[in-house]
């Protein structure tokens, strides 16, 4: 009974927490501090149509390699866990082949998924979209093609490959911002011209950085779907 | 009831349903799907904070003058904020689906019961 009950008035008090908080919010009708001045001054200072690209790539740049940081520990994470137990479940019972609908659309649809990701990242500072949202579509293709082929065996050097010199060239790309623009620069956009603006070569390094972030979290996406199947016991 | 605050009702009961999930659930599974849910409401939440009524995206496209964009396009902060929270909730949400993963090869059993070695 007790047990019962004290989820219960946690939730009720957290329910009067939330009220007070919902009751209290003010609606916004203009743009204060910090949003003022990325909406003012994002377009010439960084040259991106898409705002919350510039915010995520240059302004809060350092936040977004921690983040890009964090997926790469999660990634590891899992890696360490579970691959050691593979080897020994080899032998298991045979997984169920999948359906001819499956395996053709599958053919069909992963380079398209493929490109489409790719899509994604490259127009990030043009439209919504950017690296994170492109690697995960890649990783969804890689998804669909285990869902397809049960025997399918992603090729770990050089998914390996690809993420560590994403990675490095990620935080070169940053440091360079040091050398050239001297310092408090670090993960500047303006080491490269910045282009017409709205076009696809244009935004300084942000094209340049959202790639490497995408190939990054597709590769590290695809590599804990890998680790997480697993095998039958 | 304008758009705001039904995306706020929606945010807030699922903080609500999930922290109830997580409370009274015993299968492991079933408490991070709970913890999936609150992360949920919580980003649904944030990017309602900074919708302003009847304003654009924050992409500075041909519909955005760009002498006045700032009183044209909605808050894109929380939109930044938000895509950092996903990334995160999707790993940090894969980790524990390991943990669990681990735990099951370990005793064969999901329910949150069978695990008292931290136990006071």
């Amino acid at each position: 009974m007790i047990k019962r009950l004290i989820p219960l008035l946690l939730v009720i008090s957290l329910f009067f927490i939330l009220l007070k908080v919902a009751t209290n919010v003010a609606p916004n009708y203009d743009l204060t501090g910090v949003a003022k001045t990325y909406a003012e001054q994002g377009a010439s200072d960084l040259g991106a149509m898409n705002l919350v690209t510039a915010i995520v790539v240059t302004y809060r740049g350092l936040d977004t390699l921690g983040e890009v940081t964090v997926l790469f520990m999660a990634g590891t994470g899992i890696a360490l866990l579970l691959r050691r137990k593979k080897k020994k479940n080899d032998s298991g019972i045979k997984n169920r082949a999948a359906s001819e609908i499956l395996k053709t659309g599958s053919k069909l649809l992963v380079p398209i998924i493929t490109m489409f990701g790719a899509y994604i990242f490259i127009n990030g500072h043009l439209s919504p979209g950017g690296g994170f949202q492109g690697g995960a579509a890649i990783a969804s293709a890689v998804m669909l093609m285990f869902l397809a082929d049960s025997s399918f065996k992603i090729n770990h050097k050089v998914f390996v490959l690809i993420e560590s010199f994403s990675g490095i060239f990620y935080v070169l790309i940053g440091v360079l911002g040091l050398v050239i623009l001297g310092a408090d620069n670090f993960l500047d956009n303006r080491i490269l011209p910045l282009g017409t603006f709205g076009t696809i070569l244009s935004a300084g390094t942000i094209p340049l950085i959202y790639t490497l972030v995408g190939l990054k979290v597709g590769t590290e996406l695809a590599s804990i779907l890998d680790n997480m199947k697993g095998e039958l016991e | 009831m304008n758009i705001t605050t039904i995306v706020h009702i929606t945010g807030f009961a699922l903080i609500l349903i999930g922290f109830w999930g997580m409370l009274t659930q015993k299968n492991m599974i079933k408490i991070i799907l709970g913890l999936a849910i609150v992360e949920t409401g919580v980003q649904l939440v944030m990017v309602a904070f900074g919708f302003i009524d009847g304003r654009t995206a924050p992409i500075l496209d041909s519909a955005v003058e760009l002498s006045k964009a700032s009183s044209l396009i909605v808050d894109p902060v929380p939109q930044a904020l938000v895509l950092t929270a996903i990334v995160i909730g999707v790993a940090v949400n894969a980790l524990m689906l390991t943990f669990v993963i681990r735990l099951y090869q370990q005793k064969k059993s999901l329910s949150i019961n069978d695990y008292k070695d931290l136990k006071w």
